[in-house]
């Protein structure tokens, strides 16, 4: 199982047949552990991972560390689903240390961003304060190198 | 007379008439070709883990620039003679008996030279990596190959070592995992052959730069048999394993009179291993392990990809269990070795490396190296189907006309047992 979500992690286009063939087994129980896979939603989802840079796409990101009280019997989930429930908010992570949430958001605009944080989320009820640091670049992301210039330098024959 | 033959007039005799590398020869062709995809490479595709980078780069700002001991830093020796023990139950005297070379290559070359009198004979399994040979020629000494086949899938069988002897017999080659055929060699041939070479006083050098690389069953040290240690030459290196290919460092370990012999070589002609390699084998001995298992895990699954898709295509393929390479059989196209890898780059831009240059037992069979990107394998796999369909599709009259593969070289080292 965990062989061939590994393999599906690291390239998702992978068919069952060739999973099945690298790991030297049979097709339809690789189909299977698949289907299950989904089905628990260990497979959260199939994704591809766009350099929207390089498109000139205008996108923003910010990362928003925001400290927050916790409720009682619910601690600080019920605030987290209000702040995750919002599209433009990409991810949100409770941490340990000097905040609470680490959120990641990601906006058309500059000014997007800012009304959201402010409007959306600072003025929200338990929030109790929010630091916001916009992403100038990204080099490295979901253990992908962003324009890695390593390149094949293999001499093309060799004994 | 012209400058040229003045020259070819003073070369070493031996030197002269040496085949250059049947490889290298396709190399020309090569390089006229553009956009290829190349299966012809016997190295890693990925590039040094970033850690052992990381520490050389580190050695270096701190200024770990000079020579050090002749033997190599015994440091590192030590870890290597850990990683031996570890791995194979065997103890190296990491003071007297390991020495650090620049690469198995000069392990080899060492290990020739400390050996070898005129006109004693080496066995050679073959096929077989290209240099064991010209290494033994150039120590003044006398290659006798011994012929392994599919049917065998290409194992030494001890029977061919006895029937080899004869009084000028000194040492026996080993190599598996295999380069090129990916063949390993079960622990019973072993034992067989060492009781051979300890019955007619035979040194073993053992070549195993694949062992980490090995995917089915286990890895026998070739000094971990008994009896086996002390006449047993250990070379490997990090180049494999590691994908440390263009650092030059591997090792030699075996008996200390003898790793003492060697190290006057080594002394007098390379004086040490480089130190930034040096440092760079440590930290992959160190805190290697991780990355390690990652590449031979991905090596293995394409292994599998690849042997299959061979089947598939038509080629038998011998189920290679070790090293990265896939051996197809490719007789069935009706095209020799040579005929069959130049078709193959010139229609389809796929390189491929023919198997006679590994020696007469390679005739018939093409060496692809499946270390390259899933999507280069799959491109490459796909050209090869069509390539190999149209052949088929020919039928074998057409084929008769072809060409006999050249004989012109290399006659002098493929005498044979």
């Amino acid at each position: 199982m965990r062989e061939v979500l590994e393999l599906l992690e690291s390239d998702a286009r992978l068919t069952a047949g060739q999973i099945a063939t690298m790991l030297g087994r049979d097709e339809e129980e690789v189909a299977r552990i698949i289907k299950e896979s989904e089905e628990k939603k260990l497979i959260q989802g199939y994704f591809t991972l766009v350099d929207w840079d390089k498109l000139g796409a205008e996108k923003v990101s910010a990362v928003i560390e925001v400290k927050i009280s916790p409720q009682r019997d619910v601690g600080f989930d019920a605030v987290a689903e209000r702040i995750y429930r919002f599209p433009e908010v990409r991810s949100v992570r409770l941490m340990s240390g000097a905040y609470d949430l680490i959120v990641m958001i990601e906006g058309g605009t500059m000014k997007e961003v800012a009304h959201f944080v402010s409007f959306k989320l600072a003025s929200m009820e338990y929030v109790l304060s929010t630091a916001t640091h916009f992403v100038l670049k990204t080099y490295k992301h979901h253990g992908v190198i962003i324009d890695d210039k390593e390149e094949d330098r293999r001499q093309v024959i060799m004994p | 007379m012209t400058l040229q033959t003045d020259w070819r007039g003073m070369l070493n005799p031996a030197v002269r008439d040496l085949p250059p590398s049947g490889i290298r020869r396709f190399f020309d062709l090569v390089t006229e070709v553009k956009g290829i995809i190349s299966l012809g490479v016997g190295e890693p595709d990925f590039v040094t883990p970033w850690h052992i980078r990381e520490a050389c780069v580190y050695s270096l700002e701190k200024g770990y620039t000079m020579y050090t001991s002749n033997h190599g830093m015994l440091e590192l020796r030590e870890e290597i003679a850990r990683d031996i023990r570890d791995t194979y139950k065997v103890d190296y005297n990491p003071r007297s008996e390991v020495l650090v070379t620049v690469g198995v290559s000069e392990g080899l070359d060492l290990a020739m030279r400390t050996l070898l009198r005129p006109g004693d004979e080496v066995m050679i399994p073959q096929p077989s990596y290209v240099s064991y040979a010209p290494c033994v020629i150039l120590a003044g000494g006398r290659p006798v190959y011994l012929k392994t086949s599919v049917e065998d899938g290409f194992q030494l069988a001890a029977e061919q070592v006895e029937k080899a002897i004869t009084p000028r017999a000194r040492i026996l080659v080993l190599s598996y995992p295999n380069n090129p055929t990916g063949a390993t060699i079960d622990r019973k041939n072993l034992l067989e052959i060492a009781e051979v070479a300890a019955a007619h006083n035979l040194v073993v050098i053992s070549d195993e730069v694949y062992d980490k690389l090995t995917y089915v069953g286990e890895h026998t040290c070739v000094s971990s048999l008994p009896g086996m240690r002390e006449r047993t030459v250990l070379l490997n290196g990090f180049s494999k394993a590691y994908a440390m290919t263009g650092w030059r460092v591997g090792y030699a370990a075996g008996n200390g009179d003898f790793i003492s012999a060697m190290t006057k070589i080594h002394q007098y002609t390379m004086l040490c291993a480089p130190i930034t390699a040096q440092l760079a084998a440590l930290e992959a001995l160190k805190n290697g392990r991780r990355e390690m298992r990652k590449m031979i895990d991905m090596y293995n699954r394409r292994r599998r990809l690849v042997v299959d898709a061979f089947r598939e295509i038509g080629l038998p393929c011998f189920e290679p269990r070790g090293a990265f390479y896939a051996f197809p059989d490719i007789r069935s196209t009706g095209l020799t070795s040579e005929e069959f890898a130049v078709q193959l780059l010139n229609e389809e831009k796929v390189l491929v490396v023919p198997g006679n240059a590994f020696g007469e037992q390679g005739e018939g069979f093409v060496r692809c190296a499946y270390a390259a990107s899933l999507e280069d394998l799959g491109e490459a796999l796909k050209r090869m189907g069509s390539f190999v369909k149209r052949r088929l599709g020919r039928g074998k009259v057409l084929t008769a006309s072809f060409r006999k593969p050249e004989q012109d070289e290399g006659e002098g080292m493929r005498q044979t047992v």
